[in-house]
Order: structure tokens, then sequence, then C-alpha cells
């Protein structure tokens, strides 16, 4: 929506003096964070830990943050100019710095690099990726005098992306689950290709189920990860305890989280809002310390161990060597490969998570679904048609918590291994992260989210430590951009003319 | 006054004429220290509206929110006479009070679904239903016909109600993107599709321009003498209220000052001092103005 120069943009003449200023107080904000985050480094030393203060990083640091805020500034007022010399020059110099290295060979790259103001490449990373960012919005605003765009502009904008998604998801979605039932077969698909799939399609499957109660019933649950929990001490204690299989302690499982999300439901569900998300968040973490100090019964901190790993549906074990019944590779005359056992867990949870979308795109349409959503748009009025709120929220919370079990199911045989530790309100933050970043209510988007949020860390372990600063700061972007979820877009469960048909003018 | 030992008797003579629907028996009401509703007794009728008027803070609104289950009365009786029973709504509490005695209301500030669709609000208004036909969702999970039948009679009833309050063409906008008229339209379509006995509409021509009031009033009369159902109206605006009730009931702080046909509501010396007390000359209606000279000279004025 490009609207011509002349009109409706005022250029006013710059005032150095209030650009400094703004700038300056800019760098004094980051001083005062970079004194004690950046300006000391504890150092293990022989003998005790010792301090290195890097001073000139703070520096550093405090001179990129005022001339970025001059960008910023400039860039406000409509002078993307200058911004659009500098910022590919910077660019470009912090890219040199980076790869010295490959570009002059080990030695001279090596002596280039004492100029580097950051020895850590994330860091420099990131000042490449903010200049690139300027260089771009200047090149843009050179090009199109943009109008800023109202939040309602931009949110419709936002939706007709999210719509597009979805409408492309129809495609996407059976094109992304062919991918993934290939992709064991794959020749790049080693053991840690296979693990992160793995573990990406569990975060897939727990946003899917965290979408019902959060996307559709609008109950902001901070505590999801102590259904995960419930359902993953059910089945580990069934199975070490009581020796059931997998098959038989799944349903269970699922069973035992469904009515632990029912009977903490129940107290709180009269809550609405941020006080219902602080109760949620209070039973999460009870869960977790009950878990932690019930010495007798979950083994406390040591949590559950020895947790016997899935059969191939009960058929058949994937181990080696069977003492007493048939081994996977046995049975198939294949040769033995511990991989096999990943490949199950593979399409096991690929299978379980399918189960959960199927599941919520089919509810969505049934009068429960449909009631789930009018009561996160108006409960007051859902009761002046009947509707009883209690028991449809606590159906969605149930149904939530039972699949966060099943979940936990996964989890705790795939791990062998279950202490406390893995349910931190930290699982529930990423969780919550995951529908947020998706969109509420968008199936497609908890995928990419997940893929996102998930794969990518995992896949480069270097990033791994910004992981939560990432988080973060897309989490505070959503929030201030667009609060629904990057792809939210609520297709209508039903409609009386169909999709893209105008209404025929009869009657 | 002289009706209150009828209130015993079943069947009571409601000013208006029709049957009782809705007997109200010493409903009182408090908050704290302040009495919204103080000792009000009425009939309501079936087929017939019933038009609920007072000035602003007089405890209509207050009264619906007893009759539908938001509030529950400090005291009194309210009886519902529905065809498979007497409910006393006194004692249903919430949601009940629609899905048992079959109370359907709308909301002084509508209160509709907004990013639901103008479709989905009406499907919505028929949960209960569908959630049986769904056989609480087994049934509708693995889409069997009894459920894709009971869906399809659901839209039907919708498309009904739709095209009786001509928002048939906006059927698949979100309701949140109407105009304001359409909402309060749609807002009394949805709760039509309740398949109420009784209809408890407050102030549904507020912010409507004249030609939609208009409309209104046809649509009220439809409802009244195709479907037979009892409406009770709460309304500011007097020309619709003399045009369209059959019954009024005249409340002034929390008491009933009035009650009668709008014939002799408006010949009502009572009301005359209540409006004209008040001060608001664009609330008096040209109606009860021309009432007041002949009020005025009634002997009974003493
Ligand atoms: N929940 C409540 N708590 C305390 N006081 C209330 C409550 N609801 C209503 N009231 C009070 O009861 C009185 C009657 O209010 P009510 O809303 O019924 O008036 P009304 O006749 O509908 O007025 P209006 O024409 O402005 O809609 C008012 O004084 C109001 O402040
Ligand atoms: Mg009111």
């Amino acid at each position: 929506m490009a609207v011509s120069a002349a009109e409706g943009i005022d250029i006013r003449p710059l005032n150095l003096a209030a650009m400094v200023r703004e700038a300056s107080i800019t760098a004094l904000v980051v001083f005062a964070l970079a004194i004690g985050l950046v300006g000391f480094e504890t150092l293990d030393v022989p003998g005790g830990v010792a301090i290195r203060t890097r001073f000139a990083d703070v520096a550093v640091v405090m001179a990129l943050a005022f001339v970025g805020r001059i960008a910023l500034i400039l860039l406000r007022e409509h002078r993307p100019r200058p911004v659009l010399i500098v910022a590919p020059i910077l660019t470009a110099i912090m890219l040199v710095l980076l790869l010295s290295e490959t570009i002059f060979g080990s030695e001279s790259g090596a002596a280039l690099k004492r100029f580097m103001p950051f020895h850590d490449p994330v860091v420099l990373w990131g000042v490449v990726a903010v200049t690139v960012i300027l260089a771009v919005r200047a090149a843009y605003a050179q090009t199109h005098v943009s109008s800023s765009l109202t939040l309602e502009e931009r949110d419709a904008r936002m939706d007709r992306i999210g719509a597009g998604v979805q409408r492309a998801a129809r495609l996407l979605g059976p094109l992304l689950l062919g991918a993934a039932i290939v992709l064991p077969f794959m020749p790049f698909a080693d053991r840690r290709v296979l693990d992160i799939g793995v573990l990406v399609l569990m975060y897939v499957m727990l946003g899917w189920g965290l979408n019902i109660v959060v996307g559709l019933a609008g109950l902001l649950d901070l505590g999801y990860v102590a259904f995960y929990a419930v359902g993953a001490y059910s089945f580990a204690l069934l199975a070490t305890q009581f020796d059931v299989s997998f098959w038989v302690a799944l349903p269970f499982a699922g069973l035992m989280a469904g009515t632990a999300g029912v009977l903490l439901g129940f107290p709180v569900l009269r809550l609405r809002g941020d006080y219902l998300a602080i109760v949620t968040l209070g039973f999460g973490e009870m869960i977790r310390v009950i878990l932690l100090n019930w010495y007798s019964f979950t083994g406390g901190p040591d949590g559950v161990s020895g947790i016997p790993r899935p059969s191939f549906f009960g058929l058949a074990e994937f181990s080696r060597s069977v003492p007493d019944g048939t081994a996977f590779h046995e049975m198939f005359g294949l040769e033995y490969a511990s991989i096999h056992r990943i490949i199950f867990l593979f399409y096991l949870i690929l299978a379980m998570a399918l189960v959960v979308n199927v599941f919520t795109m089919r509810i969505r349409k049934l009068p429960i679904g449909r009631a789930w959503e009018a009561l996160r748009e108006d409960e007051t009025a859902c009761r002046s048609l009947g509707i009883n709120p209690r028991n449809t929220k606590l159906t969605a919370f149930g149904i939530g918590a039972m699949f966060a079990g099943f979940a936990g199911s996964f989890f705790a045989t795939r791990q062998g291994f279950i202490s406390p530790e893995s349910f931190t309100f930290i699982e529930s933050a990423v969780i919550l992260a995951i529908v947020v970043l998706g969109g509420f209510g968008s199936q497609i988007g908890v995928v990419i989210a997940a893929v996102v949020l998930i794969g990518l860390p995992e896949f480069f372990r270097d990033l791994q430590q910004y992981r939560m600063l990432a988080f973060g700061m897309a989490m505070v972007l959503i929030m201030l951009w667009r609060p629904a979820g990057l792809l939210a877009h609520r297709e209508p469960t039903l409609r009386l003319f169909g999709r893209d048909k105008k209404p025929e003018t009869n009657s | 006054m002289s009706a209150a030992d009828s209130f015993a008797a079943p069947v009571a003579e409601v000013p208006g004429g029709g049957q009782t629907l809705l007997t109200v028996e010493h409903l009182t009401m408090r908050f704290g220290g302040l009495v919204a509703i103080d000792d009000v007794s009425f009939l309501g009728a079936d087929g017939r509206i019933t038009a609920i008027i007072g000035p602003n803070g007089a405890g209509k609104t207050t009264l619906f929110n007893c009759l539908t289950g938001f509030y529950k009365p400090t005291v009194g009786r309210l009886t519902l006479h529905h065809p498979e029973g007497e409910f006393l709504l006194e004692r249903l509490e919430g949601y009940r009070t629609a899905q048992k005695a079959s109370v359907a209301r709308t909301f002084q500030n509508i209160r509709l679904f907004p990013r639901m669709t103008v479709l989905e609000n009406l499907i919505v208004a028929q949960h209960n239903k569908l959630m049986r036909a769904s056989g609480f969702t087994a049934a509708g999970l693995f889409g069997l016909k009894v459920y894709r039948d009971a869906e399809a009679k659901a839209v039907d009833l919708a498309r009904y109600w739709l095209d009786h309050t001509k928002l048939t063409e906006k059927a698949d906008v979100e309701a949140g993107n109407l105009p304001y008229g359409d909402q309060r339209r749609l807002e009394i379509a949805r709760a039509m599709c309740t398949e109420p006995v009784l209809l408890c509409l407050d102030e549904p021509a507020a912010g409507l321009n004249p030609r939609e009031s208009h409309d209104l009033n046809d649509l009220l009369r439809y409802i009244r003498n195709e479907h037979k159902i009892g409406i009770l109206l709460i309304e500011h605006d007097m020309s619709v209220v003399m045009e369209i009730s059959d019954h009024i009931i005249v409340l002034d702080y929390g008491r009933k000052i009035s009650d009668g046909t709008p014939k002799a509501v408006r010949n009502d010396p009572a009301v005359i001092r209540a409006y004209l007390g008040q001060e608001e000359h664009e609330e008096l209606p040209p109606e009860i103005m021309a009432g007041a000279d002949n009020a005025g000279r009634s002997p009974d004025d003493a």
C-alpha cells in the first residue's frame, strides 16, 4: 500500500541534538546492561575463579547501539539513504572479519581476527543480521515511500498470510506427511536426524494438544507439562512396577493424565485469563514438587529408570537377541540394526501426533468444539444459550491433558529413564511458545513453530545456549506485532455458501 | 394491586390477553444496601409482547438477569408455565434456565461470538440439541449419519432465521465484522435458534436507525404471531413500545408503578409523574405527553 510521497508524510528537518541525545540514552541503557553481562567474565583458573574485564567489548557494544539507534531514527524520519550506504558497508566488514580465515588463509586471517570486536561468532552473526535488516528496511523505504501501517491493517495483512498458509496447508500437509513417512529411508537419515525428528514430533504433538486448551477453548494453561509428567510417570510406574506392556500402559497413562486434568481443572476453571494462567502455573509446579518429594512412590530426584522400550505391537522386540520371544529383525529377516528401534519410535510418534491432529480437526467441527470456541469468545453469551461452561471447559482441559499423557508415555519409553527434572516450567513455556508462535488454533503453524523452535536449535548445537534468548525475543516481538500468533487464521467450521463462493441471490 | 390474589390461580387474567406463561411474585433483588428490584409481581403471557419500561437504573436489566439465571433473586418466585411443566426459574442457576426452561435472551451490550461466523453463531445456539445428536461427541467423531442429519437440520433452522433477519447474504461473515444493526438482529436470531418459549430482549432497538427500528418491529410481530412465544421487551423508545406491545409494565426505582395495556399505562398518572419527575424530556414520548393532559383532570388523581 504505497502512498505517494507528497501527502500523508511529513518530512521534518532533522534535529541533530535530539538525535544524539536519543542515541546516547540508548547507548547508556546498553551500557547498564552490558557492563554486567559483557564487561566481566569469570574464568576458571587453578585454585579458584578469576575475573577478566572486557571493557573494550562494552565500548564496542555501546558504539554499535549508538550507531544502530541513529540508523533507526533516520529510518523513522524518512531519510533512508545514509542507512542504505552505511549498513551494507558494516555488514561487509563484519563478514570479512568473520570469514577472514577462509578468505585470506589461516595466517593473515588470524591476524585480522585480532581486530574483531567480539570473538564469539554468534554475536558477530547477530550484528550481521541486524545490519542486514537495517539495510533491507532502508532499501524498502527508499523504493516504497511507505506509509506506516496501522495495527489493524497489519493484522489484516497477516491474517491474509495466515489464510494463505492454511490454504497451502491442505497441499502442504499431505506433502509434509509424505516427507515424514519417507524420511527414515533417506540416505541422510542417520540416527541424529531421526532423533531430532522424533523430538520435533513430540513437541508437535504436545503443541497440538495444548492448542485444544489454549487455541480453541482459550484457557491459558501454563502448567501443561504437569499432565505430560503424569502420563510419563503413570506409564513408567506401571511398566516397571507391574510389568504392564507399552500398549496396555499407553491408554492407561492417557486416562490418568486426563483424569488429572479434570481434577485440577475443576477448582480453577472459574478463573479467567491471567488468574487461570497463574494458578495453572502453580499446579504445574506442584505436580513436579510432589514427584520430587514422594520418594517412596516416584523415586524422587532419582527418577524412574529401566523403563521398558516399546515392542513391535507386542509381537517382537527390538533387541539383538530375545531369550523368550521374537526379535524384530528375525521376524522380518533383516540384519540387526539398532536404528530399527528409532525408526519405529519415529513412526510411532508420527502416528500419535497424527491422531491428535485428526481428532482436533474433527472435533472443531462438532458441537463441543464449537462450544469451546464460543466459550473463548464470550462465556456469558454461552450461558444464555444453555451451554454448560464448566463441563465444556473441563472436556477441553481433560482432552488436552490426555494427549499430554500420551506424549508423556512416549517420552518415558523413549528415554528409558525419567526424573522430575524433565518436567520443569520451561517445558510448559516451550510448548506454549510453539502454540503462540504458530498461531492460536493453527495446526500447520504448530508444526512450523516446532521445527523452528526445537529442530533448528538441535541441528545447530552451537546456538543452543542462545535458545532461550531467541525464545524471549521472539515472544516479545510476537506480542508487539501480532498477539494472536504468527499464522493465526480461523477457518469457519462450516459455511452456508461454499468456500470462495458468493452467495446466490435468491430468497 | 388488586390482582395480587389472582397469582395463585393458574389461569390468571393477563392485561393484554393471552395464556399466562410467566408468573413473577414478590421479586426482590438486593445488592448490599441497594434494592434494585423491590417486591415486583406481574404476569407475562404466551404469544404476547410484554414491554418493560422505566427510567435508567429502574432495574429492568436486573429483572432479566433474575429471570435468565444470571442473578439469584434475594426473594421471590418466578414460575415459567412451560408446555412440559412448570419451572421455578429462581431455582435454576445459570445456563440451566436456557437449557431446561427454554428461556432465551439478548444483552443490552451486544454479546456475540465475534470471531465466529454468523452461521456458526446460530449453530452454537443449538448446542444442546446437537450435543445429544452427536452422542456427546462419539457419534460425531465417526461422522455417523444421525449426527450429519441433525447438523443439516440445524443449518436449516439457522437458515430460516437468517432469512427472517435479512442476514442470509452475510452467513459466512465473521459476526464481529457486521454493522451494528445487523449484530442486533443476529443476536435475536441466535436467541430464536435455541427455540425458546420465552424470549427476553434487552433494548433491541438501541442504536438502530428508524428504518432498522421499523424492520425490528416487523420481526418481533412476526415472532409473536407465527411462533406464539412470549416476548419480554425492555425498550426506551416509546414509539416502538406503544406500537408493538400488548402489555406494559413500568418500573421506577425497582418498584412496579404501573401494569396494564398500552392504553391504560399511557394514561396512568403514576407513569406520567415518574417520567415528568425525571426531567429527561427527550425520553418523554408524545403518547405519554398527550395522556398527561387527560390524566391531570381525572378525578381519582386527588
Ligand atoms: N451486579 C450488580 N451489583 C450492584 N448493583 C447492581 C448490579 N446490577 C445492577 N445494579 C444496580 O441496580 C440498579 C438497576 O440497574 P439495571 O441495570 O437493572 O437498570 P436498567 O433499568 O436496566 O437501566 P438502563 O435503562 O440504564 O439499562 C442500578 O442502580 C445498578 O447500579
Ligand atoms: Mg438495562
